[in-house]
């Protein structure tokens, strides 16, 4: 991945004086969703922190998109960070903190009132924009951060914690507006505790832990890297007995459970190309048919609970 | 994104004072607020008390309401409510937005730090040199526009000049101790301390050595004083006395002390991180 449409971080530590924030991380963030994944205190805000700008490392170099974090004026275009922070300075309507933040940007008037409509409208906020921030409930002040973040058009967006406040409708359409932002190119950063929804649209995940990158990549290959952890697979079949009793021959099959609903295994393996291998003999050798076989641990909190030991519910 | 919405979001010719207006502008809807009417009581104190001076007293003697009014200026405005105010009004500046958690959304916008210091000076400049000139000239009005010697030294004699002198005087403070104080709240977690340093700094800058009063507000203050207050003693540590020194010496000397102190800020600003954590 070229630096000019990476954001990279390359050997990046940040301490806040004694207390560490993240340390030595190296990574490369392509176009599309990246999850951030962590426990609290992991490090996942110091990382956004980071790439917004809001804070410098102490050591090593980070480029968002081939600009330094020390051009202030350039990054502030570049990026739009939806924060956790949730103050807002007081006395403004969602219009006028919108309008005003984007006057900062040093947009004619005209411009910021058609781009703050805009996003108003993206995010669902029109009727409520000339209410007092104040009176916001809890969701629609998260809506607001989010209309701020993508208001001025970023190439890359921030969003720290994005769905916390929404409720299950507004949290569907922010998915889907943040995978359609992904599919126009964009370089979506998400930390997230809701791990089922992260998982469902996230092209690449970062699992943090104690501030180091455990590991990081596509879900699928993550997971195929966690050797140690023998491999869930969901086989479903018209004779599952039959299938399991196979099954037990093999060395690299650890675990043959029948489904609740007897219609198919779960299977854990330590070899995943072994296991599909005696798969298929086993299927050309006796009348088991296949109905399907997928991964039944190749996701965030299968991957997250592997690495970094706590329950991934309990995030 | 279409192009059209990053073609309006790249700087232009005229971005950077647009930037630094929009900083003031954004800045001045915060100082403007019910949280900051004691500012407007600072400002107009004195005035109430010349409003019952000037309805109930009989006998005005010019010399003695010139001396009067030289003293609330001096001790008053100068050494007391523009001072607290500037602290008031420049110190919150960047710590006020740090302690409410808001100064990320300056920080997120395409600014330039510089920009962001000199729009949130200007808001201050703006703000305290409009409430204090306001209150030194209501101040000056009462003093002197209700008996007719006092009306006389304002349209034939000198007291248009010393009008003019004690707003040039408060302006100056304001922009002087702005700059000092925004810089100390940059510098500075918990600013009051070094704050009260620079007040007792300023308080005795009369009994300073010569080199060590460029170091001082106060000092470029002094030569601009129409009128010298008969006082001794130590109490004369704590008033602005006339000292020989041109006057356009003393004004671009305190302007261009103004503009090293707030290109200080600047650069400290370009280092400036959010931690609110740890703030």
């Amino acid at each position: 991945m070229s630096g000019e449409r990476a954001i990279a971080f390359e050997d990046v530590s940040k301490f806040y004086g004694e207390v560490l924030g993240v340390n030595r991380v190296t990574l490369s963030l392509p176009p599309g969703i990246t999850s951030l994944v962590g426990p609290n205190g992991s490090g996942k805000t110091t990382l956004m922190n980071l790439m917004a700008g809001l804070l410098r490392p102490t050591r090593g170099r980070l480029s968002v998109l081939g600009r330094s974090p020390d051009d202030s004026e350039s990054l502030g275009r570049l990026v739009g960070y939806c924060t956790q922070y949730d103050s807002f300075p007081r006395g403004m309507t969602g219009r006028s903190l919108l309008r005003g933040w984007l006057g900062l940007h040093g947009l004619a008037p005209a411009d910021a009132r058609r781009l703050a409509d805009e996003a108003l409208e993206r995010v669902g906020m029109t009727d409520a924009a000339d209410r007092k921030i104040a009176a916001y409930s809890k969701g629609m002040r998260q809506r607001i951060r989010l209309a701020l973040a993508l208001c001025h058009r970023p190439e890359v967006l921030v969003l720290d914690e994005p769905l916390n406040g929404l409720d299950p409708m507004a949290r569907a359409e922010c998915l889907a507006l943040f995978q359609g932002l992904a599919r126009e190119g964009l370089h979506v950063v998400i930390s997230s505790h809701i791990l089922h929804e992260v998982d469902r649209v996230s092209d690449h995940v970062v699992l943090l832990s104690h501030g180091y990158v455990v590991a990081e990549g596509r879900i699928h290959e993550v997971r195929t890297e966690v050797t140690d952890q023998p491999m869930q697979i969901l086989v479903r079949c018209n004779r599952p007995h039959v299938l399991a009793s196979r099954l037990f021959t093999a060395d690299h099959v650890v675990e043959v459970r029948v489904h609740p609903d007897g219609k198919g295994l779960l299977v854990r393996t330590r070899d995943a190309a072994a296991f599909h291998r005696l798969l298929n003999s086993i299927v050309l050798e006796t009348d088991v048919e296949l109905d399907a076989v997928a991964p039944a641990d190749d996701d965030v909190g299968a991957v997250y609970q592997y690495l970094i030991g706590s329950d991934a519910e309990a995030l | 994104m279409s192009a059209d919405a990053v073609a309006v979001a790249r700087p232009g010719r005229w971005t950077a004072p647009r930037q630094a207006w929009a900083m003031a502008k954004w800045e001045l809807r915060r100082i403007v607020s019910w949280r900051n009417t004691w500012l407007l009581f600072a400002a107009f104190a004195p005035v109430v008390i010349l409003l019952a001076h000037a309805a109930r007293d009989r006998q005005h003697r010019l010399e003695d309401e010139t001396i009067v009014l030289s003293a609330i200026l001096q001790m008053y405005y100068i050494r007391f409510a523009t001072y607290f105010g500037c602290l008031g009004v420049f110190m919150r500046l960047v710590r006020g937005e740090i302690a409410e958690r808001t100064l990320h959304y300056v920080l997120l916008a395409p600014l330039r730090r510089e920009a962001v210091v000199v729009g949130k000076f200007l808001a201050g400049a703006l703000t305290t040199t409009l409430v204090f000139g306001a209150g030194v000239l209501a101040s000056f009005v009462l003093m002197y526009a209700h008996f007719p010697a006092g009306r006389a030294f304002l349209t034939q004699g000198p007291g248009l000049r010393h009008l003019g002198l004690y707003l040039l005087v408060t302006v100056l403070a304001c922009l002087g101790y702005g700059a000092v104080l925004l810089a100390m709240s940059l510098l500075f977690k918990n600013p009051m301390v070094p704050a009260v340093v620079v007040l007792l700094w300023e308080g005795v800058n009369g009994a300073l050595p010569a080199w060590l009063k460029h170091f001082s507000v106060t000092f470029y203050l002094k030569p601009l004083m129409p009128v010298e207050l008969p006082i001794a003693g130590v109490l004369r540590l704590f008033t602005v006395v006339a000292e020989p020194t041109p006057a356009w010496l003393s004004v671009s000397g305190l302007l261009v002390f103004t503009v090293g102190v707030v290109a200080f800020a600047c650069w400290r600003t370009r280092r400036l991180e959010i931690s609110y954590s740890t703030d």
